[in-house]
């Protein structure tokens, strides 16, 4: 996931609901970040200050609080469960960068580490999602 | 609530066209059909984007010879341009090697493409599907409200009989369908048409057997000579959904 494409999508589902529920103005946005999608979160929040900028009014001050979830994978084959954030740094520059953009091109460049399967599941820590929005 | 969703709708806003190319079967031709759709209405002064979803099978970029160009980043992906369309595929990311993608992860991927990709103002997006009725058909219909179809068939009965299925699941689900385009075709046999219009949907025309088709893969010059796209070229003048009116 790009971090400008969550910012842009965090701010049009606040905005949307914001719609729906007739508030006046967003206090709160609760994120949750599968670490599967490798999302800077320095980045992410630049990102939403400047996708933020031009909603002033609905957007001013809103709290933004992110929160991350560590990754597990899990082989379906042979069922060994192994962390994310391990097989991520046995992988090259290019191969890491590819799974940002894409998390599950995972399956292409990770291999379970006992049977070397790459059908495995992301059993913790995959997908961004909102976890409530809180306004007035 | 997944951020992901809203912003995909965003970034085809400026795309007055998306038309997916699908059929029931493998190897009938939809990437081969999609891939010169894409090319002539290009070189015909459109501005054209190619999306290969075929994340098991991507082949687009051999049919057009499209190598050495990268999207850029910038506030999300920008495809490169190849040929003159804006090209965006799974290989870019997995390389030449296979993903192995389960559902779930098919969906997520899809997703994850469409969100990131900034298409910017095109004239036509087309989208090279992979074949049948499963998730990545599913998704497109879900997530790109505008999509329209075109069905791929051969004259074979088993061809046919898929495409049935996928027109009868697209009639159920009230999906915009252009119409079919029958692919391969050896004989001056109606069959194909008469099947199709029972079921209501425009017949758009027919590609005739071209057996130098496959020498001239990857060499646009030569492709755009063959008898395939001129078959295409015919196809485009007699549709209306490619009339210079409306995009």
């Amino acid at each position: 996931m790009h971090e400008w494409a969550l910012a842009d999508g965090v701010v049009s589902t606040a905005l949307k609901v914001a719609e729906n529920e007739k508030l006046k103005k967003i206090t709160k946005i609760k994120v949750k970040i599968g670490e599967l999608q490798q999302i800077d979160l320095d980045i992410f929040r630049h990102a939403l200050e400047d996708v933020i900028r031009p909603q002033e009014g609905m957007l001013r001050d809103t709290q933004i609080e992110i929160g991350t979830e560590a990754a597990i994978l899990r082989c379906r084959n042979c069922r060994r469960e192994w962390r994310f954030a391990d097989a991520m740094s046995r992988l090259d520059e290019d191969e890491a960068e590819s799974i940002h953009f894409i998390p599950e091109i995972a399956h292409v460049y990770i291999r379970c580490p006992s049977c070397r399967s790459p059908d495995f599941e992301v059993i913790k820590g995959r997908g961004v999602w909102i976890d409530s929005i809180e306004g007035e | 609530m997944d951020p992901r969703l809203d912003v995909i709708n965003k970034r085809i806003k400026d795309v007055k066209k998306l038309v997916a190319v699908s059929g029931g079967k493998g190897g009938i031709g939809k990437s081969s059909v999609a891939s010169l759709l894409a090319l002539i209405l290009s070189k015909s002064g459109k501005r054209v984007g190619l999306l290969d979803l075929d994340f098991c099978g991507p082949s687009t970029h051999v049919i057009l010879g499209i190598r050495n160009v990268y999207p850029k980043e910038e506030r999300g992906i920008c495809p490169p341009t190849a040929h003159g369309l804006k090209f965006m595929s799974i290989i870019f990311y997995a390389g030449d090697n296979p993903s192995p993608l389960r559902g779930i992860d098919l969906s997520n991927a899809i997703i994850e493409l469409l969100a990131i990709t900034r298409w910017g103002r095109l004239d036509f997006l087309i989208i090279d599907m992979p074949p049948g009725i499963g998730d990545a058909t599913l998704d497109t219909i879900r997530f790109l409200e505008r999509v329209e179809f075109i069905i791929v068939t051969t004259p074979s009965k088993v061809a046919l009989e898929t495409v049935k299925k996928v027109l009868q699941m697209q009639k159920e689900l009230a999906v915009s369908t252009i119409g079919v385009i029958e692919n391969m075709k050896t004989t001056d046999s109606s069959h194909v048409a008469e099947q199709v219009k029972a079921f209501d949907i425009p017949f758009l025309g027919s590609i005739h057997f071209d057996k130098d088709f496959e020498n001239v893969l990857g060499d646009v010059d030569k492709l755009s000579k063959t008898q395939f796209a001129g078959d295409i070229k015919k196809i485009i003048t007699n549709t209306p959904a490619f009339a210079t009116e409306g995009v």
